[in-house]
């Protein structure tokens, strides 16, 4: 029975996660929010489901995937994005966005509480307010705002892009928005004939003439409003009236291939003479949506689905799958499993029991496994390299760093990989799920990015390097507080630590310059020119020098295991400064990611790093492992596995 | 005496202090380009042989750290030196030695942005005569005297970055530095350095014309900032002046036939930039139109012309040039180097595996 432990504990582990993957039940007397959500819309120039919009801008305003309700009701973001599609009026009362800083709040007139959660309702008076504070604050560079500055302009961007959702779809407020739009299409022909009258000079009917203006200005608003374009291409003449009609009217060609949004799509119905179909069913949703009637909803919106899936079937595929990913949150599951597999590879040092280690090692794979999945699957959906941005290069390190571990665990068998395995994947992924709060974290690539060739090689080289020295200084920590703290650090522990550390710098060293070379051999190609001392090369040739420092160190032999160790754990330092410490600097022409909020953290990494040295340094006899029960041999451990002159009882 | 300087030159510990005498400069020139741009802390920093304090010129000044060129030169002389006294003929210490020099080599490098200040005899009909000074002589001569102006050029007054004004909208107290052209309606202020790469300074000077055989044409104001160039009369000739980027004459020509700007859907996000332009070259028969764009340069005859951006509306198209002779140096170093150090981790992965399986046997 205990032999199997290992395998009970990853099947209970791969059913739990299994469970998340069964589809979630839509109840029969429920919105269709499942279908709603897979239906694909233009958004920052990628094709993508309602659900991820939902999510994204959820995130970006709220800081959350989800909104909490006063009085504790939950709601999904695709649940909220609904609402503000097409009941914005009670959207409006939602506590939706953040306002902690003290100075915001005071503009307002509020008193700094507890409460963090402000409705859009609670602004209305105070929204052009809001906008020439923040046009101030846009004057100044990112760094060089205040705290006010940052939040107002948080604020004004929070406030612009939920009402840039609420007219995306339909006017915010709008009631009965399928009769409006059938009111518009059959009194269009009519206004139509009324201007030529009046262009001819003949008696014509003004009132014709003004229901329709008024409409199109109400239309010209919800085209420049628009979020997302929710209009799919119009389809080669001959696949439906429409394009017929507008293919008559010799609108250019491009503008028939090109996504539009809603209003946009109305004003060209003018000249077409009928109304797109994809804008009439989202009318009818929307309208049905209000009415609370879920029947004739979840109709309509299959009915859309259906169309989708035959007019535009790439579309539908590609935001079906997106779809499932967001659901299943892969890098969450694994992040979970991560630090299970930690805790058990930890424990199994201390417990000395082979059947935690290789507890761990199984969770581990399974984790890897959902790791790569989520990977592969972002490439897919991205149709790019694994490492386009900053938060995808988080996820990269961690799987690269990992799968690292996982070797050297294989080939040593003593917990220590897995235990990295473990704590690098873990922290690695929040880092990224940190990373993921600007937006959209599959977002399209600037155009000296659109280039796969250097994406798979340059930074996935570059971002190997990362993954390898993170593992050695994961490696150089374990040997510390194990050494310091423990009794667990045997000679042959020191010894295969030393070893695994020193193979895996040698590794970063290789991968890191190639790396290096490479981004500059880019940057001539791209720039003209191969090296600028711009600050991310700076950081990575910082890099390079480190490790060649550390090996020239090592073979003139002034440093043995102990100074490999505190060097590597400063290799931390320096990758985390090289990784993140130069976007945070806001010059040069690798600011492509740029977070404030991360400053503390990473001087607090770092610190922490440092106090780990300081710790490392102290006398060797001061280690716990380290210390004699009878004699105060100093005995440096050697790099080499010769078992030196004297063994030393106890050890 | 002598043995203790070159075992000094060829330590392993002189190298060590270099690397990280290198590292703790790079670390202090990187923060140093938040508060003084790009180009400057390359200046100071790295293209130096010292760092000095203080930094602007107060009369004196000392070195408190190797700069960039000092350190590379002595890791390149370690390196050398060491490699010749410990002369070992392994091809894979070969194959490290020759790319930390060529490593060092990539490491050189810069970039200038200068303005000429064109005088031009516009007089003939077909030709124009161009006598182009550059900006560095107007910064630090007062007097310009060349062969092929009757005048001379006195520079009453040099600004490296400036802003110019009308004088009816540059408050109380504004005066013009010349009298002559549109010079004597403007204010000039002196402004800071530019900081941001891609800040462009505004030189503007005040020079007078003194033709040789006596009296003066007055003062004229030339600016960077002055679309269009000034004109007088001297000696029986027409002349222009003007300050402008300095201006490199080619026997080929290129022109542009289209500009593309293409953005993702529905945002300003840019996807691609192109330019279409015709190649002309008379000497070697080439007339051709090429595509420039993103991560494909032109290449032509020494240089390089990279599509790096365009100006607002797009009614511009902006290409870098770069004359890079040592262009094929960076490539060959990155595969020597990577040669030698999966040759030398190679031997120890294989020393190691061969070793636990002995161990585990």
């Amino acid at each position: 029975m205990k032999r199997s432990l290992p395998w009970i504990i990853l099947v209970i582990a791969a059913g739990s996660i299994a469970l998340n993957w069964l589809p979630p039940k839509t109840a029969k007397d429920d919105f269709d929010l499942t279908t709603f959500g897979k239906i694909p819309v233009l958004v920052g120039g990628r094709v993508k489901p309602l659900d991820t919009v939902a999510r994204n801008s959820l995130l970006i305003i709220h800081g959350k995937q989800e909104l909490r309700l006063d009085g504790g009701r939950r709601l999904s973001a695709m649940q909220w994005l609904t609402d503000v599609l097409f009941n914005a009026p009670v959207a409006d009362r939602y506590p939706l966005f953040i306002v902690q800083n003290a100075d915001v709040l005071g503009l307002f007139g509020w008193e700094q509480s507890d409460r963090k959660y402000f409705s859009f309702a609670e602004f209305t008076p105070f929204l052009r307010q809001i906008d020439e504070q923040a046009a101030q604050s846009d004057k100044h560079e990112a760094v060089q705002r205040s705290a006010y500055q940052s939040a107002i302009l948080n604020l004004r961007n929070g406030l612009s892009l939920y009402q840039r959702l609420k007219n995306s779809i339909q006017p915010e407020g709008a009631q009965n928005f399928a009769g409006e739009l059938h009111a518009f299409e059959s009194s269009v022909p009519d206004a139509a004939r009324a201007a030529r009258e009046r262009e001819m000079g003949e008696n014509f009917d003004q009132a014709k003439l003004n229901e329709v203006a008024e409409l199109v200005r109400r239309y010209v608003r919800l085209s420049e409003m628009a979020y997302m374009l929710a209009v799919p291409p119009v389809n080669p003449p001959g696949s439906s009236t429409f394009a017929k009609a507008t293919a008559d009217r010799s609108i250019p060609a491009t503008a028939n291939g090109d996504w539009r949004s809603v209003g946009e799509s109305l004003l060209h119905s003018v000249a077409a003479g009928e109304i797109y179909p994809v804008v009439t069913e989202y009318a009818i949703i929307g309208d049905a949506y209000r009415a609370g009637d879920r029947s004739l909803f979840n109709q309509h919106v299959d009915l859309m689905a259906n169309w989708f899936a035959k007019e535009e079937p790439n579309a539908a595929r590609r935001t079906s799958f997106e779809f499932l990913f967001n659901r299943l949150e892969p890098f969450s599951q694994s992040m979970a499993l991560y630090v299970l597999a930690f805790l058990l590879a930890c424990a199994s040092w201390l417990g000395g029991s082979a059947l935690l280690r290789r507890s761990a090692f199984y969770l581990l794979l399974l984790a890897l496994a959902i790791h790569t999945f989520g990977l592969v699957s972002r490439m897919c959906l991205q149709e790019r390299p694994p490492v386009t941005n900053l938060y995808s290069s988080a996820i990269f390190i961690g799987w690269g760093a990992v799968i690292v571990s996982l070797i050297l665990e294989r080939i040593f068998k003593d917990g220590i990989g897995a235990a990295c395995a473990g704590a690098i994947g873990f922290v690695t992924l929040i880092i990224a799920h940190h990373l993921a709060g600007s937006g959209d974290t599959l977002e399209m690539l600037q155009a000296v990015l659109d280039t796969n060739i250097w994406l798979a090689t340059h930074v996935v080289a570059i971002t190997t390097g990362y993954s390898a020295m993170f593992l050695a200084g994961m490696l150089a920590i374990i040997y510390v507080v194990r050494g310091v703290f423990t009794r667990s650090l045997k000679k042959p522990t020191a010894d295969s630590l030393a070893r695994m550390t020193y193979g895996v710098v040698c590794f970063a060293t290789l991968l890191s310059f190639v790396g290096t070379v490479l981004g500059g051999i880019w940057a001539d190609q791209s720039w003209g020119r191969f090296w600028g001392w711009d600050p991310k090369e700076n950081g990575a040739v910082l890099i390079v020098l480190w490790c060649a420092i550390i090996l020239h160190a090592r073979w003139g032999g002034f440093i043995r295991q102990r100074g490999l160790m505190i060097m590597a754990i400063f290799g931390n330092v320096v990758t985390s400064f090289s990784w993140f410490g130069v976007n945070m600097l806001g010059v040069g022409l690798h600011s492509y990611g740029f977070m404030q909020k991360a400053f503390p953290w990473l001087v607090g990494f770092m610190v922490s790093q440092f106090a780990l040295m300081c710790v490392a340094a102290m006398p060797l006899e001061r280690w716990r492992s380290f210390r004699t029960a009878s004699t105060s041999l100093r005995e440096q451990p050697q790099i080499s596995s010769a078992i030196p002159a004297g063994q030393t009882p106890g050890q | 005496m002598l043995r203790k300087i070159v075992d000094l030159v060829t330590s392993l510990k002189l190298t060590i202090v270099c690397l990280a005498a290198g590292m703790a400069l790079i670390f202090v020139g990187t923060i140093a380009q938040v508060h003084l741009g790009i180009h400057e802390a390359q200046q100071r920093y790295f293209q130096s042989m010292f760092v000095w304090w203080p930094p602007e010129g107060r009369g004196f000044k000392i070195p408190i750290f190797p700069g960039g060129h000092l350190i590379g030169a002595v890791l390149l002389i370690n390196l050398i030196a060491a490699h010749a006294k410990r002369f070992r003929w392994t091809w894979r210490k070969l194959g490290i030695h020759l790319t930390h020099a060529g490593l060092i080599i990539m490491l050189a490098g810069g970039d200038l942005r200068e303005t000429e200040l064109a005088v031009i005899d516009t007089t003939g009909e077909d030709l124009d005569q161009v006598t182009a000074i550059p900006e560095s002589v107007l910064r630090h001569s007062r007097v310009i005297d060349h062969w092929s102006l009757p005048f001379r050029i006195v520079v009453r007054s040099f600004y490296q970055n400036s802003r110019l004004k009308m004088l009816s909208q540059a408050g109380e107290g504004a005066r013009p530095i010349a009298n002559q052209g549109p010079g004597a309606m403007i204010a000039v202020q002196p402004a800071p350095r530019a900081i941001a790469p891609d800040e462009r300074e505004v030189p503007s000077a005040a020079i007078e014309i003194l033709p040789k055989d006596g009296g003066s044409l007055g003062t004229w104001l030339v600016s960077d900032a002055l679309g269009a160039p000034q004109t007088f009369a001297c000696g029986g000739r027409t002349w222009m002046i003007t300050l402008r980027p300095s201006r490199y004459y080619k026997p080929y020509s290129v022109t542009l036939q289209k500009f593309t700007h293409e953005k993702y859907a529905g945002t300003e996000i840019p996807k691609n930039f192109s330019s279409k332009v015709t190649l002309i070259d008379p000497e070697r028969s080439v007339n051709r139109d090429v595509l420039i764009y993103m991560n494909h340069p032109l290449r032509y005859r020494g240089e390089t012309f990279y599509q790096a951006g365009f100006q607002p509306d797009d009614s511009a198209t902006i290409l870098q040039v770069v004359h890079n002779p040592s262009f094929i140096a960076p490539y060959v170093a990155c595969v020597i180097v990577a040669a030698g150090l999966l040759v030398q981790f190679g031997f120890h992965l294989v020393g190691f595996s061969r070793q636990r399986r002995n161990a585990i046997a």
